[in-house]
């Protein structure tokens, strides 16, 4: 009984009294040692997010209000105080992802408009800095996908029919494998939204096909070696390099254009934010074509023969080739020359990556040798040796590195900033490997090869989150319309290629010297330069030529004039000075008269 | 073994209904929208490109007037109404909204020299070379009955200009003197003059209101404050002021319209020099007149164009001109900051945008926004040569063209002979004058 008479002391209608403490208001004990003073001042709460200091001004500020309206007359509505004031809190490292440029903070005094303005825009790009990061934290949707593996389990040793089966079912079916031995090996390609997949067999078969539904959209012959394929702007074009000219289809296999100013393409890249498609062919031309008005925009005789090796940097749309020398090449369409020569292998470069920032880029070569290098400085960062050697190279979204070796595909994660010890992944297709992609915002890694074509699970390859405004997978035929306007609206012109895309907002600073030089070269005269003095000519015998010597030396004085002034203005004061030390010594020592035989010190 | 695989589920990036509008789920990584800049520069440029191409400011022609248009009114209240006076001696009331005149009077014989609307809107004065002044209702009489001024005062001398004190029943005339009337008397309150001169122009200041300034025809520009018997202070210039305008925000400012060519913005402090000189017209400036933000002011000139500068600048950021237009006498900047008003010589008053490429009417919300943001990115990019290019490009009439090339060509040679006078005199002997000293000749206190 006794027992139960204690139990029922602590029954439910006991315990209600006591006013259910929130997690925000701190541990019991804090609260108890309040309780006795019976004051409770709202405001005075215990924070539980926030600087200290920051709290405590806002405490004062609402004490003086409650004082204020007290003073008025007025009772103050006493309320539970929000326990989270203000905006949550961003992060710096956050911010940091979004963070555009260094602060300007030296600004002269006297330009104060100037300083105004400044001050005033980077404010702003703070505001919206802070607003993008609050966007990031809180209202992305997706997480990256991942693989962990057991204890004593290496990841790279899982199989993919594993991942597929422990995957929920949609993601199951993205691990396929096409049979396509007939005209094998195969090129591929994925559209910039990652929906549509398009596929070169070397022997002339091309298809292209939404790859998750796996509708087939269109499947053509043509009768003649594939070198290449590429996707335009969006799904409804792509370019074939074909044996001897460049062709244009569209998404339901008709021939759009042959254009026979692109002959033997090797390898093709396509820079969407130039509508740009860029060629690199086995006679050493690397071309580009503007798509949007279908003209050859630069064509540039590289002199370094058969270009077979070809990738893009998407951040700055320069072009990176790799030759049988061992040296990795960087072009734009501006200029004739490389921008940069590097030399990364003994032996061929056999494949060329960049990353999705354009800070690395990984080279895999005939000394089989796959190496990191940074795009800042391009020194080398890592130098791994993969006993077979890497035959072809994809980086993915998030920065996994795939490299096929004969028919084996590797995936590698984080090749930049630790050495790797050993592939994060490991799939073995059939046949040696002819072409690999990473298909975009999605953790799939397509592998063209012999046999066909195997679609492969990586997880955390792909980007999770994309932007709706510049691709994205989902969109409706009336979006990509729209989407189609706006960007050929913006299509940025090939002449602002370079290495720094962001130069472009820069305070050019222009010195004197240059701006004089290109004033020279525009007006093609220098206007500063004091044109000769040509005497009148004069009638009545008074354009002798004794006459004209004579009017002309009556003038050649006056540009000695100033020049005479300045030296004699020189002259005096150096005397001036000279007198002033000399006096000081004369005083010191007596000259004798011996001293003028002295030899005079230089001057 | 741990495994996640990206699996999107389409519902949450598709429209439920077809009634819903797209969903457009955003990441702001810099990384996915790469070339920014470049991107950005590109939509500038094209911003900068339909600005020229959307830039149509001439909006209607008001005719009905038998003579040159000399001088107008804005109504204080209605934004709809202007008044404007003939050399013939007719005023007419107009309706802008609809482009028609809705009321005549044939109000002076000669010239009808000035006018200005009371402030409550209720009546206005006109004055005239014969020598009234004249107040009319501003409701147009009943049908058939004789359009009649509520007062006429005659006057000793012609009167050239008049303006109405901004909160009592005071107005202020300028002809030999400048008068201080009082609505209620026939005679002047007050009456200042300087020396013998004749002046042209007065203005009462919008903000400090018992102040006024005047052009007298001496080359000067007088202050006076009504509230004492004597004038403050003038400047005098090199040239002729024809009319001034105060800056309704910052009234310590107002900028006058010189006959050299040029306008000057003085503040009223520190008349020693002034603040900025506007030039870009190539023939005498008749009329100036403030937008009512205060940042800008509109100029007409006998070179037949009317000009837009920003307060600060010393060139125009626009130029509006017309095959049809002759000298531009008079020009209004309206009461909305939207519209430009010009009144020439040959009869006609033109309604002008102010602002030449904005589209008038009601803007929806994404209207306002792409405008808001295309004028942000011309901003930004406003001093790259080629954006700079075309935003600055403006068609000139082949006189105007031909006539500031001169100018340019006299102003080098002026400046060539001035350093050439100076190389050869005593150092210090020519001193070197700014832009802004060179004019001013004078301040009397």
């Amino acid at each position: 009984m006794a027992s139960a008479e204690v139990a029922l002391k602590h029954t439910h209608v006991e315990k209600k009294k006591k006013v259910s403490e929130r997690y925000w208001q701190g541990s019991g004990e804090e609260k108890k040692d309040e309780a006795p003073g019976g004051s409770h001042v709202p405001g005075d709460q215990p924070a539980p997010l926030g600087s200290q200091t920051n709290q405590q001004t806002r405490a004062s500020e609402k004490k003086k209000k409650y004082k204020a309206a007290e003073r008025h007359g007025k009772k103050a509505i006493t309320r539970k105080p929000d326990p989270f004031p203000g905006s949550a809190p961003v992060p710096e490292e956050k911010r940091l992802k979004f963070r555009r440029k260094m602060k300007i903070d030296q600004l002269p005094q006297h330009l104060t408009k100037l300083r105004r303005v400044v001050a005033s825009s980077q404010a702003e790009s703070e505001i919206t800095e802070k607003e993008s990061a609050r966007h990031d934290q809180l209202l992305l949707q997706e997480d990256a996908g991942f693989l962990e593996g057991d204890e004593d389990e290496d990841t790279c040793t899982i199989s993919q029919e594993d991942i597929a089966d422990a995957v929920d079912i949609t993601a199951g079916a993205k691990y396929f494998n096409l049979n396509l031995s007939q005209f094998g090996p195969y090129r591929l390609d994925y559209s910039k939204t990652g929906r549509q997949l398009l596929l070169g067999g070397r022997r002339g078969h091309v298809a292209c096909l939404d790859w998750q539904t796996k509708q087939l959209l269109c499947e053509i012959n043509v009768m003649e070696t594939v070198n290449d394929v590429k996707w335009l702007h969006s799904e409804a074009m792509y370019a074939v390099a074909q044996k001897k000219w460049l062709y244009i289809y569209d998404s339901s296999g008709i021939e759009l254009h042959c254009i026979r100013k692109f002959n033997d393409v090797l390898r093709m890249q396509f820079l969407p934010y130039h509508f740009l498609l860029a060629t690199a062919s086995a006679t050493g031309f690397l071309q580009y074509l503007d798509v949007s008005v279908g003209k050859e925009v630069a064509a540039v005789g590289t002199k370094a023969g058969r270009l077979d090796v070809m990738c893009q940097n998407p951040q700055n749309a320069i072009i990176h080739l790799g030759h049988s020398n061992g040296t990795v090449t960087l072009w734009s369409p501006n200029q004739k020359e490389a921008i940069v020569k590097m030399l990364c292998h003994h032996g061929g470069v056999r494949s060329v990556a960049v990353d999705k920032t354009g800070t690395y880029m990984v080279t895999s070569g005939m000394d089989k040798k796959l190496k990191v290098f940074d795009l800042r400085s391009f020194k080398p960062f890592q130098s791994y040796f993969l006993p077979a050697g890497a035959s072809s190279l994809a980086l993915s979204h998030r920065g996994l590195l795939s490299a096929a070796t004969g028919d084996i595909v590797q995936v590698y994660r984080d090749v930049w900033n630790t050495p790797v010890k050993k592939p994060y992944m490991a799939h073995k297709v059939h046949g040696a490997v002819w072409g690999l992609h990473f298909c975009p915002y999605e953790d799939v890694l397509g592998v063209g090869h012999g046999e066909g074509f195997t679609s492969m699970l990586v997880p955390g390859a792909g980007e999770p989150n994309f932007d709706g405004l510049d691709s994205n997978p989902y969109r409706s035929a009336k979006q990509r319309q729209e989407w189609e306007v706006k960007a050929l609206l913006e299509k940025i012109q090939p002449e602002l290629i370079s290495l720094d895309p962001g130069k472009l907002s820069q305070v050019d600073y222009a010195t004197f010297k240059q701006k004089h030089q290109d004033k020279v070269k525009v007006l093609g005269y220098d206007p500063l330069a004091r044109d000769k003095f040509k005497p009148r000519m004069r009638k009545k015998g008074r354009s002798s030529t004794g006459g004209v010597i004579r009017r002309k030396n009556q003038v050649a004085h006056e540009d000695k004039r100033e020049i005479i002034i300045t030296t004699l203005k020189e002259k005096a004061e150096s005397a001036k000075e000279r007198k002033k030390n000399n006096n000081g010594q004369t005083s010191a020592v007596q000259r004798s008269a011996l001293d003028r035989f002295k030899k005079r010190a230089a001057p | 073994m741990k495994v996640k695989v990206l699996s999107r589920n389409p519902d949450d990036y598709v429209r439920e209904t077809k009634y819903d509008i797209q969903r457009v789920p955003r990441n702001y990584d810099p990384t996915l929208n790469p070339f920014e800049v470049p991107r950005e520069y590109t939509r500038a440029m094209n911003a900068t490109k339909l600005e020229r191409v959307l830039a149509k400011p001439f909006l209607a022609s008001l005719d009905g007037h038998r003579d040159a248009v000399n001088c107008m009114a804005k109504h204080s209240t209605s934004l709809s109404t202007l008044l404007s006076g003939a050399c013939d001696g007719e005023v007419k009331v107009w309706n802008l909204t609809k482009h028609n005149c809705v009321r005549t009077i044939q109000a002076h014989e000669g010239f009808v020299r000035g006018m200005v609307v009371r402030f409550c809107g209720t009546s206005f004065y006109s004055i005239g070379d014969d020598k009234t002044i004249k107040q009319w209702n501003m409701e147009a009489p009943g049908y058939g009955v004789e359009e009649e001024p509520i007062n006429t005062i005659l006057g000793k001398t012609v009167f050239t200009g008049l303006d109405h004190h901004q909160k009592n029943g005071t107005f202020a005339t300028c002809g030999q003197t400048v008068d201080i009337w009082d609505e209620q008397r026939s005679t002047p309150i007050r009456s200042f003059s300087w020396g013998v001169e004749s002046f042209s122009s007065v203005r009462f200041n919008p903000v400090e209101t018992e102040l006024l300034a005047s052009c007298a025809s001496d080359r000067s520009i007088v202050l006076y404050d009504m509230r004492e018997s004597m004038p403050l202070k003038k400047v005098i210039m090199t040239m002729r002021s024809n009319t001034l305008s105060w800056n309704p925000m910052e009234a310590f400012y107002f900028t006058c319209a010189n006959e050299d060519y040029n306008l000057y913005t003085y503040d009223m402090r520190y008349l020693e020099k002034p603040v900025t000189v506007h030039m870009d017209h190539v023939s005498a400036v008749l009329d100036v007149d403030y937008s009512p933000t205060g940042r800008e002011f509109v100029s007409a000139s006998f070179d037949k164009s009317i000009r837009i500068f920003p307060k600060e600048n010393r060139n125009s950021r626009e130029v509006y001109h017309t095959k049809r237009m002759q000298h531009v006498v008079c020009v209004k900047w309206s009461a909305d900051n939207k519209y430009v008003m010009s009144g020439s010589d040959e009869m006609n008053i033109r309604l002008w945008k102010a602002n030449a490429a904005e589209k008038l009417g009601v803007l929806s919300h994404r209207e306002k926004l792409a405008a808001n943001y295309n004028q942000k990115l011309k901003e930004k990019f406003q001093y790259h040569p080629k954006v700079k290019r075309i935003a600055r490009h403006r068609h000139l009439p082949k006189h105007i063209f031909t006539e500031a090339k001169e100018h340019t060509v006299m102003r080098e040679a002026r400046r060539r002979k001035e350093s050439n006078v100076r190389k050869h005199s005593k150092p210090g002997a020519v001193p070197m004058l700014s832009e802004r000293e060179k004019h001013v000749v004078a301040v009397v206190k």
